[in-house]
């Protein structure tokens, strides 16, 4: 099974993050850069999917500019076998995100392409369920569990309530929820490896494919802190205050 | 135009606040761009729902009805909302951010060539939305430009609206779908039968964190207090990547997002991505035998304690005030 696994570059989820004073984005001089923690659990999933299958090939793929490559490296490491960057010097919104990566998955020919369900960046939660309706494909969203029969694929989401269960043949589309796996740690020879892998890098504009930017960001602003409040010696003080001060209870 | 087109999504019967709270959304939108709010409800027979929704102030109900959209599918429904749009020619779709509208709306949108706005929290006049980006560390003003718009609102961001005395029209459309295009089987939902609150629909909250240890002491130590005080439990990711309790509990960025009149942390840190979740709620309380825990510096009262006593304490201080 060929398994295409889209990458995105965030600060680290630990990042102290500070909006610019002119709104135009958040300060990067303190960031670390890390692979968005769904996309690693999405590559981890494709990885066992294949270590299961005991063939077929995980593909990554990442938008954005030359210093991607270092995430691209890193999900070699863990045992991807290649990865594709689309140079973009600038940032796509989510649509022409799910454009790019349909394109190559109509080049690629997955038969399934794995994704997190969400940047920690930018929170979006769109591009897996926009690539799947592109392409035509079945999606599931908010994956904790994907098996297997055949061409037949289950997968158990997390939703409001509980756990949704659907099936559909592939080829589809799965985001990564929090508990679908926890994914492995890049290993020296995994790292040695990931040296020699084929990283392609393609031009965004050879894609032939509308980039228009249709969700234009204006401006940031930090929201507005919320003070502390005060330590209460007891849980008496503590109940009391709750009841007569803050009268919630 | 200006039309907002709200879908208004059902469970069992009838529409959880979320479903309330996109429709002031949607009434609002509606007002600042000069258009109709016109509810949708999808299903397979949907006139008692449609009947129900109707008296939200709404200025007319769809019921958009077919066989195969009784259980919930995102492709069904998104082919079904994305005919409907074209045929009638809406400004915005909005639903609240559900698991059910963030999984849907994408799709839709991408059907449409529309951009999206996830979990908006404010509109502004100029008609430029507000949304949290970087776990709620920044607000973004954005911009969604083409004739159709594509938008979910967060939960907590609006009230819920209130019935009239009035209902809306209602309008039953039978919903086109194409077979070719439908590719997903619903194999069944395990749902968590609880007696208590829904977290998103809560006045109280009392969340657990790493700190209780077991999923036992979640049930031997936290349920009594929150059920002494009439609340929705919550946990933090920890407790639930633990094993504590279910997924469907957790509170935080990656989670629910929640606003109650009161937000009780018991053995939570307050890492960033928790307090994205729930640092909107009116009064926060925060148990922690760990006086430099993080969730202090957004708590309104905090205690220093063990919490394998003071929860105790504090269950039987409150069974007092009853009384």
């Amino acid at each position: 099974m060929k398994i295409l696994v889209p990458v995105k570059r965030v600060p680290d989820p630990a990042t102290t993050i500070r909006v610019l004073a002119d709104g135009s984005g958040i300060a990067t001089d303190n960031v670390k850069w890390v692979i968005n923690p769904f996309d690693e659990i999405a590559i981890e999933e494709a990885l066992r999917i294949k270590e299961k299958q005991a063939g077929g090939e995980v593909v990554l793929i990442s938008i954005g500019q030359q210093t991607w490559q270092e995430q691209l490296r890193t999900g070699l490491a863990m045992g991807a076998d290649r990865a594709i960057l689309v140079r973009s010097e600038t940032p796509l919104d989510p649509l022409a995100i799910a454009r790019v990566i349909a394109k190559v998955a109509e080049n690629e020919k997955p038969e399934l392409i794995i994704i997190g369900k969400q940047a920690i960046d930018d929170d979006a939660n769109q591009a897996g369920q926009m690539i799947a309706e592109m392409l035509g494909w079945p999606q599931a969203t908010f994956a904790s569990k994907i098996e297997f029969a055949g061409e037949k694929c289950t997968v158990v989401r997390e939703v409001d309530g509980g756990l949704e269960t659907i099936a559909f043949a592939l080829p589809a589309v799965v985001t990564t929820d929090l508990r679908l796996n926890e994914p492995r740690y890049a290993s020296l020879p995994g790292i040695m490896k990931a040296r020699k892998k084929p990283l392609n890098e393609i031009a965004v504009d050879t894609l032939g494919v509308d980039l228009t930017p249709k969700l234009k960001i204006k401006t940031l602003k930090a929201p507005e802190k919320r003070q502390a409040g005060r330590k209460l010696a007891s849980v008496q003080e503590l109940v009391a205050a709750l009841h007569t001060e803050a009268k919630v209870i | 135009m200006g039309d907002v087109l709200v879908f208004a999504e059902h469970k069992h019967g009838h529409f959880p606040k979320s479903t309330l709270v996109a429709i002031s959304t949607g009434l609002e939108m509606a007002r600042k761009r000069g258009g109709n709010c016109i509810a949708v409800v999808t299903g397979d027979n949907c006139d008692a729902l449609a009947g129900e929704i109707a008296k939200y102030g709404v200025s007319k109900v769809i019921a958009l009805e077919e066989p195969r959209l009784a259980n919930y599918l995102s492709d069904a429904a998104a082919q079904a909302l994305t005919a409907l749009i074209r045929g009638r020619g809406a400004e915005t779709v909005l639903a609240t951010a559900t698991a059910m509208g963030k999984d849907l709306m994408p799709r839709v949108a991408a059907r449409l060539n529309a951009p999206m706005a996830s979990e908006i929290i404010a509109i502004n006049d100029d008609g430029t939305l507000v949304r949290p980006m970087y776990a709620g560390n920044a607000l973004a003003t954005v911009e969604l430009e083409g004739p159709v718009r594509v938008v979910t609102v967060r939960g907590t961001a609006f009230d819920a609206a209130k019935a009239t005395d009035s209902a809306a029209p209602v309008e039953k459309v039978k919903a086109e779908l194409d077979a070719a295009g439908l590719k997903m089987e619903f194999v069944n939902f395990n749902e968590i039968e609880s007696d208590r609150p829904q977290l998103t629909e809560a006045k109280i909250i009392v969340s657990g964190g790493r700190g209780l240890k077991s999923g036992e002491n979640f049930k031997t130590v936290l349920e009594p207090l929150v059920d002494e005080m009439g609340a929705a439990m919550g946990a933090s990711r920890a407790a639930v990547d633990a094993g504590f309790v279910p997924n469907d509990l957790q509170v935080g960025q990656t989670g629910k997002v929640v606003a109650p009149e009161l937000y009780v942390a018991v053995g939570i840190s307050g890492a960033i991505q928790h307090l994205a979740g729930m640092k909107d709620s009116k009064t926060i309380v925060a148990i922690n035998k760990d006086e430099e825990a993080p969730i202090f510096s957004v708590a309104d009262f905090g205690l220093v304690a063990d919490l394998f006593k003071a929860v105790p304490e504090m269950t039987e201080e409150v069974k007092k005030l009853k009384h």
